[in-house]
Parts: structure tokens; sequence; C-alpha cells
């Protein structure tokens, strides 16, 4: 008789195609331990088989790039013997279903896996996505969210130093959390995660495992149905104290010579951990059962092997280092265990009360896997379905003062301080710079700074998949230059809607698109990152897909932090120049510079137009005339022009310094484009009156690249007074701030 | 200045120990020594101990109530007994309150939110061995970062702490619900200080402002004073 009927196929979420397919892998009828591990295993989660073969497209590799996609975490060479590892990874799910410990729990793992590779984690970073701030469950959402990811990160003990924070009706059902950790390590002390060395001790360190989070992989590779909130306990609980505990701990330990592999129980605990660590070092391993430390009595190696308890991580040891590591995680008060070791035999077999319960062949695990060409969309079939036109007759704005109020007020440009005060921004004293383009802090003991942003604007990559792709890379590009950073490399994390629909895959595979091609047009490769599909939800009554949300998370270097650049106006006086390529400098009538703007959607309602075009060559140019700027010491305050254009900018930039400007719209424009376009490639910086000659000497010096040729420079205005377009920098401010207080608190 | 014996003193979930030992040596010029909170015995001839920030033991309980009762925590109240200087920063305020070294509550924020920014405080007193630095009256701006920072204790204890000179530094704003907007309070021999602000993080321009390093200056000072 069967054990595994079509039903227990179904629910573990496998179609009877990829049944077959576990049917041929292990040559009979799979038990349901071993059913459980190829379910894991094979989900979108852990397998990527709908994005496998368009990920494959994107650059990662670099002269600078020490470990790029496959491991737990990327790597890259910072100089002087160290590197900066970094990934970011969504946690979107379970946040919809639990918002405080789903979200700490996306913090506590992609701590995880940074500290896995030796590094220590120095900077958090989020992104985050929200439905209408008036749907009766968002206030609920945003708050959980926030004190769940300040609640993981404070404990802990890292600062959370960017984010950005979206609001759209299209996550109403389906809220998108990402979270970034940067740490730093020895570039000669990284570890990794295969596992070598017959018989090799396997040893198990953390916390005890419980019954939580079984099925979680799972979960995150589907879409919502009716019943969201019944998916409760498949969410797991966070213990910052514990992960506290555990970074110490491992970090101690690999300032010996004991460890030969690390990896963490992320998604699909200890299965995905033993798997990868013996595929990856093409090894076998061999585990008792009865040796894992469990939380609860009665625990069955399909629990054991399912679940996702959290602050746990697995090691290969070489031989007689076993009491040395478990004094140090004794000392620590974590549990430590020899639950198996190395084999040759190529497959993962596990033992319980002296049977042996699981014995699959890893190979054919990997081989068989399914990997899916799933039918896209062409971009002239997309732009079809997605009704994407462009921008018809635009009234011009009858009062920019009046339109910039109202923008400063409107949830996605309303100031997020509600939410990063939550954050603990300062603790390891190195944070030199938070709530303006990047966030920078100190490489610890040196000269070198780090500076992290995330990025993307979803609306464009809805409008138009390839060209939002690219503008999601060249505005977290931008914004590390504009704090006089080297933008170095990118992690990501790719969230989308149901692969299955034609009009979902081509928005991703679009988007891969054009990410890789700016990418490498910017030399910033990608060495991380993350796939979240089945981002749709039918719990709202809906059956509404997420916007597309490939979110970037960006990181530079600055090699003297000296020289690092803030976005606030200085002194009264200073130029204002706008850095802009030429070629959007002369008025072009096919051009709208409105599209999918802010200001056409937030103050004339209209969702329209084509997503601006990202030139990647006038990107590359205006980035390195900034930084050239920068270093050179010519400009005392720049910000990259994003949403809502040069008016939200210029706001920003007198908010920040407490000191307004006076500038001038040029009538070549209308009033709407000149100051609410949303056209990239623009920085604004300003120039200190002692410096205008150097700065002129340094502009007629002329482009030193061919890329820079493309871009100009126009005196906008001068710094100074109490206002900003005539709206008085008091309005502006409350304007800011009145939209959290009031929603919050009011 | 050489030879400030200072001591940091790391529970299960400290934080920012590592911060506050970088503001010691980068003040005194003498890096301090680590103490694990496990050892009942502090090392001798001790200048100086800090109690850093952070979440011992998760602060699952009552912030600062398991940490307050670990072995180290002999070895402090009896060197604070002695006399020894000891600095208690958020945290570590909070396990004084709970060791009995110093009056009141830390209780969970009046916004029930945590709250990182920096914050004006006004000094107080500036005749205690930790605040000799500040001029009287000053006006200084230190970061804050925490959840239980709201200071409890009954009207008779705040009318001593205030009429014995014992707040050391109060906020000028609202922050958190503290009691009379009190930020840091002294023992009755003025050799304890807690206080909730992290004067570790603003020691250097780079932190976005020095306020905190006239707290270790005096500190240091004061010793020199002693000794000399």
């Amino acid at each position: 008789m069967s054990q595994i009927t079509p039903e227990i196929v179904e629910s573990h979420g496998l179609s009877l195609e990829e049944y077959e397919r576990v049917l041929h892998a292990l040559g009979r009828e799979p038990n349901m331990v071993e059913l459980g591990i190829f379910s894991v295993m094979w989900s979108e989660h852990c397998s990527y088989k709908s994005s496998r073969l368009h990920l494959k497209k994107l650059p990662t590799e670099a002269p600078w790039v020490i470990c790029g996609p496959g491991e737990n975490a990327g790597v890259i060479d910072i100089g002087d013997g160290q590197a900066a590892i970094f990934k970011m990874e969504s946690h979107n799910h379970p946040s919809y279903i639990e918002p405080y410990q789903g979200a700490a729990t996306g913090v506590g793992g992609i701590l995880r896996d940074v500290f896995t590779m030796g590094a220590r984690p120095v900077a958090n970073a989020n992104a985050l996505r929200f439905g209408r701030p008036d749907h009766p469950k968002m206030q609920h959402l945003v708050k959980g969210v926030v004190a769940g990811i300040g609640g993981y990160g404070n404990c802990v003990g890292v600062p959370t130093v960017a984010g950005e924070t979206n609001f759209h009706p299209a996550y109403d059902g389906n809220i998108l959390v990402n979270a970034m950790t940067v740490g730093v390590a020895d570039a000669d002390k990284i570890f990794y995660s295969a596992a070598t060395g017959l018989g090799n001790p396997i040893v198990y360190v953390g916390s005890k495992t419980g019954r939580d989070g079984i099925h979680g992989a799972t979960m995150a590779s589907a879409d919502f149905g009716e019943d969201a909130e019944e998916k409760r306990p498949t969410v797991q609980v966070g213990d910052p104290f514990t992960e506290k505990l555990l970074i110490e701990a491992c970090l101690e330990l690999m300032a010996t010579d004991a460890i030969v592999a690390i990896q963490d129980m992320g998604a699909a605990g200890l299965t995905s951990s033993s798997v990868e660590m013996a595929t990856n070092g093409k090894a076998g391993i061999r585990l008792d059962m009865n040796k894992v430390p469990c939380r609860e009595e009665g625990m069955t190696p399909y629990e054991m092997m399912l679940s996702e308890s959290q602050e746990r991580m697995l090691m290969v040891l070489k031989p007689g280092k076993e009491a040395m590591a478990e004094a140090i995680f004794r000392k620590w008060e974590l549990d430590f265990a020899v639950i198996g070791e190395v084999t040759d035999t190529g497959h993962m077999v596990l033992e319980w009360n002296g049977e042996v319960v699981c014995d699959i062949p890893l190979g054919p695990l990997a081989a068989d896997a399914p990997l899916y060409d799933r039918p896209y969309l062409s971009k002239e079939e997309y732009k079809a379905w997605a009704q994407i036109k462009p921008l018809g007759e635009v009234p011009d704005s009858a009062d920019v003062g009046a339109d910039l109020l109202k923008l400063m007020a409107t949830p996605n440009l309303a100031s997020k301080r509600w939410i990063y005060e939550q954050y603990d921004s300062q603790v390891g004293a190195d944070t030199l710079q938070t709530g303006g383009d990047a966030g920078v802090v100190r490489v610890h003991g040196t000269k070198k700074a780090l500076a992290i942003t995330t990025d993307c604007t979803p609306r464009y990559v809805y409008a138009d998949p390839y060209e939002g792709g690219k503008q999601a890379i060249a505005e977290a590009y931008r914004n590390l230059c504009a704090v006089g950073a080297r933008p170095l490399a990118v992690t990501n994390c790719l969230n989308f809607a149901n692969p299955q629909r034609r009009e979902i895959m081509a928005q991703l595979v679009h988007a891969l698109e054009g990410m890789g091609d700016a990418c490498r047009a910017l030399d910033f490769p990608i060495v991380s990152g993350n796939v979240s599909l089945y981002n749709e939800s039918k719990a709202t009554g809906g059956g509404s897909a997420i916007l597309p949300t490939p979110a970037i998370g960006g990181v530079g270097i600055i090699e003297d932090y000296a020289t690092m650049m803030t976005m606030g106006f200085k002194n009264a006086g200073d130029a204002i120049y706008l850095v802009a390529p030429d070629f959007w400098a002369k008025p072009d009538p096919t051009r709208s510079h409105l599209g999918k703007s802010r200001w056409l959607l937030d103050v004339m309602g209209r969702d329209e137009g084509r997503a601006p075009p990202v030139d990647l060559q006038a990107e590359l140019g205006a980035g390195s005339i900034v930084r050239r700027l920068i270093a050179a010491g010519l400009v005392n305050a720049v910000h990259d022009i994003s949403d809502g254009g040069l008016a939200v900018a210029l706001a920003e930039m007198a908010l920040s310094g407490g000191i307004g400007a006076t500038a001038l719209h040029n009538e070549a424009y209308t009033a709407a484009q000149w100051w609410f376009g949303e056209d990239q490639g623009r920085y604004v910086v300003t120039v200190a009156e002692t410096n205008v000659d150097a700065f002129n000497a340094i502009l007629a010096e002329g482009p030193e690249t061919e890329a820079a040729s493309l871009i100009g420079f126009q005196r906008l205005g001068t710094v100074g007074g109490d206002a900003v377009l005539d709206v008085a920098l008091a309005d502006l401010r409350e304007a800011h701030q009145s939209f959290f207080r009031e929603w919050m608190e009011g | 200045m050489a030879g400030f014996r200072a001591a940091v003193v790391t529970f299960p979930g400290s934080n920012c120990d590592r911060d506050m030992a970088v503001a010691l040596e980068k003040v005194s010029g003498t890096a301090p020594i680590r103490v694990w909170h496990g050892d009942a015995d502090l090392p001798d001839r001790l200048d100086f101990i800090a109690l850093p920030g952070g979440f011992s033991y998760g602060d699952y309980l009552r912030s600062g109530a398991m940490a307050a009762n670990s072995p180290v925590m002999r070895s402090v109240k009896a060197a604070a007994e002695r006399g020894v200087p000891v600095l208690g920063v958020c945290n570590g305020f909070q396990v004084l309150t709970e060791a009995g070294l110093l009056p009141g509550a830390l209780m969970r924020n009046a916004g029930q939110n945590f709250i990182c920014r920096t914050v004006a405080l006004g000094v107080e007193n500036t005749q205690s061995l930790f605040t000799s630095g500040y001029e009287n009256g000053a006006t200084v701006h230190i970061p804050v970062a925490h959840h239980d920072g709201n200071y409890f204790a009954d009207d008779a204890t705040l009318d001593r702490l205030e009429g014995e000179g014992r707040v050391a530094f109060r906020y000028l704003e609202a922050v958190n619900g503290s009691q009379r907007q009190i930020a840091g309070i002294l023992n009755e021999a003025g050799n304890v200080l807690g206080m909730m602000p992290h004067p570790e993080r603003a020691i250097e321009q780079d932190h976005g402002g020095t306020d905190g390093r006239a707290l270790f200056e005096s500190a240091v000072r004061a010793l020199a004073g002693a000794t000399a």
C-alpha cells in the first residue's frame, strides 16, 4: 500500500510532475521524511526553479569580488586585507501574517547569513513596502514590522543605518519586508559552506529545535489564500539575545583554527543547511537525529528536519577540536552537540532510534531539481497588457509652492522619522550618516567607511520592467556617489507575483535584463541576492499582484571618511548647481519628464505615462563628476534627484541643513516639468563662494571621460533665507512631519 | 592619563561594551580591562568601573534585573561602597537601579516605542567627579537609544534627589515620560552615576558632537587630582 497519496504530495507544495521527478531521483517511493526534504529543497524559495535561468544573465564578477552568489552572502575586497560581506533577503509572507516576529526573524536570518561567513555585522538596512495607509490592517502591520526590525537589530547591537518605505495599494494584501546586513571580515578569514574531510564531526550550535516554522519555505512559495491568518503557526519566533550570543561565540571560534565549514539554518532549517554543506563539499552526510537538541518532547525526524526554529548553525569541525569549540559555546550558554559526520557516500543518511529514516542521493536531489523556462510576454505584449501609453496633455502646475507642500506631506515623501527613530542607528559608535542619500559607517579602526543604500521604484518597474530594472540599479549607484563613495557591488531582493502568469514572468525577465545591463555599464556587479515569488493575495478579496519590486542594496566605499558628503545646505551664499545630462537640459518635446512621476500621481491623481528612461553612460558620467568634485573638496552638499523631482530635492536639502534657498525656473520647461519631472541621472550640488573659482576651473578643464562629456552644469540659485520656492521652511517641516505623526499618534 | 585603570563589564547581551572601552581609551589613553559578568572578582586597584548599554539577558525579565544578580555585581557593589567611581549607561543604569545602587526604576517609554535620537540635556550638577568638566547650567547634546528609559521614583525620593543635587542630567525636551525629565542621577556619595543618554557616542566630531567627552575627562581628572 502506498504511503504517499496525491493529497500528501499536494500538501507539500509539489506538483505531480515534480513528484515523478522525486521518484526518479530516489529510484523508489519516498517515505515522509524524504518527501518533506524534497519538498523544501525543491520549493521556489530554496531551488529558484522559476528564476534560475534568468538569474544567470546577471553580471557577478569584478576584480574586487571575492565571492559572488551561491554562498550565504556576497564578499568584496575593501582593501587593507579586509572584506565587506553582505546580502539582502525577503521575509514577506511571515511579516504579513505576524508582523513583529516576521520582520524580527527576517533581520535575524540575514544577520546569520553574514556572520556565518566570518564577518562581524556592522550595519543593517531595509526596504519596506506597505499598502494604502487607510487599509484596515495597515497601521497594525507598519507598527509591527517597524517594532520587529528594531526589536531584533537594536538588541543584537547592529545599527540600522539605511532604508526606504513605500506605500501603494498593490501591497494591501502582501507587504514586502526586505532586510539587508553588511559585515566586515579579514579577507583571509572567510568561511564557506563546503563540508569536507571524511569522518569530520558535524556540530549543531545555538538554540534548540522546536516545532515552529515547519514548512515556512513552502508557505513562502505559494500565493496567499483566504486562510492567511491560519498560517500563523508557520511563522518562526525570534530571540535576538541568543543571536547576539551566537554572533560572539561564532566569531570567537572563528578566530581559532577549528572550522572546516559553517552554514546557518535559515529557510528549511536543518534540511537545507545539511544538504547544501554536503552538496557543496561533494561529500555525504550522516546525522543521528537522536542527538539534535530539541525544545519539545516527542519530536519526529520529519519535524526536526523541517523546523525553522531560529538562531541555529551547523558546522563541520576539524577532528579533535570538539572540546575547545564546546567550551566556547558553553561559555556563551548555547547548545552544542555533535550530531553526525561527513561521509564519502554522496548520500544524506538520517538515523533515528537505530533505524535509517532517510537515505537520499544528493547528486540526483540537485540534478533532478525542477528548472522551469516559464513563458513570458514580449516587451511589446507586456506594454499592451499593462496598457502603458505615452503621457497625454498635462495641465501645468498652478502653484508650485502649494504642490510642493502637498507632495512633502504624502505618505511616500513624508519624513520617515517615526520609523527610523525606533532603530538604534548609532550603536557601534561608527555611524557617520543616516537619513541622507546613503547610510555611512566607519570600518572600525580605519579611515575607511562603507556607504549603504536600498533602492527601487516599483511604479517605474511596472510601467517598464526593463527601464525600471535599470533605474533601480542606477539610483543605488547615484545614492552612493552622492555621499562620496565609490560604488562597489549590489545585492538584490527580487519580489514578484506568481511566475506562472506570463505578464508576471515578463516583469521578472525584463527587469533582470535591465538590471544586468545597468550593472555591466556601471561596473557594479551583483554578488548576492534572494528571489521572492508568489507575492499576491486573495486575502483582501482582490487576487491582487504586488508591483514588481526588485529591491536593490548597494554598497560603496569611501577611502577617507573625512571626505564624506552630506545633503544638507550649509551656508548662506553657497551657489546651487544642477548636474545633469546635457541632452536633458535641451528642451525636447518628445520627452514628457512627468510620466509616472509623484507629482502626476499625487497632485493630479493620474497614474499614467512611461517610466523615465535611464541613460547608463550619463549615469556613469554624472557619478564620476560628482565623486571628483567631492574628492577635490569643491562642493559642500550633494543630493540626487529622484521621487518628486528637483523641487523635492531642494526641499530635502533645505530641511536637512535648516536653511532655505532661492532657485530659478528654466522657462523652456513648464513649471511642472522643471520642478517635478523625474528625469534620471541628476544631482544638485552646492559650492561655497570661496570655491567658485576652483569649481569653474575644474569645469573648464572639461570632461575626463567620454561619459562625463554627456554631463552639463546649470546654475540654479543660491542658498540662504528661510524658504524654498517661497514656501517657509517651518511650513515645509510641518508638512513633512505631519503624515506619520497624525497617522500613528493623532 | 597613563595608568587610568578602568574596567568595562560585559554581560551576555551587552552591546555597547566595545564603544565604552573605545571611549575610555580615547580619553584616558589607557585601554580598559574587559571583565566578564561571570567573574566573581573584579581586578584590584580599579579607578573606574563602567556598566555598558545593551540588552543584558535579552531584558526579557525587567531590563537589567537578571544582570543585577550576576556574580560580578557583588564585587561592583563592594567597589562602589569603597568609593570607586561607577558609571552605568542605558542598560547599565537599569542594572544599577535593579542592583539597588541607585534609587528608582526605568520603565517602558511613555510613547511605548524605542527611541534613538540626539537629545538636549541640561547639566544640573557640575560638582560631581563625572560632571566637573561641564559648565554650570550647560546645555549638551547626547544621543539616547532605549526602550525603557522612563525614570520613575516616588515624590519623596525625587524631592530628595533634587534637594541633594543628585540629578546630574535633565532632558530639556519630552523624551520618554521620565519623572521631572530626569536623564541621569548620582548616588548619595556621588561616586555612582546612572544615565540613559550615551556619552560614549558623543566623543568625536565624527559622532556629530563631542558633548560626552567632558564626562570621561572629568573622571580622569578627578582621579589625577586624588592621586596627585
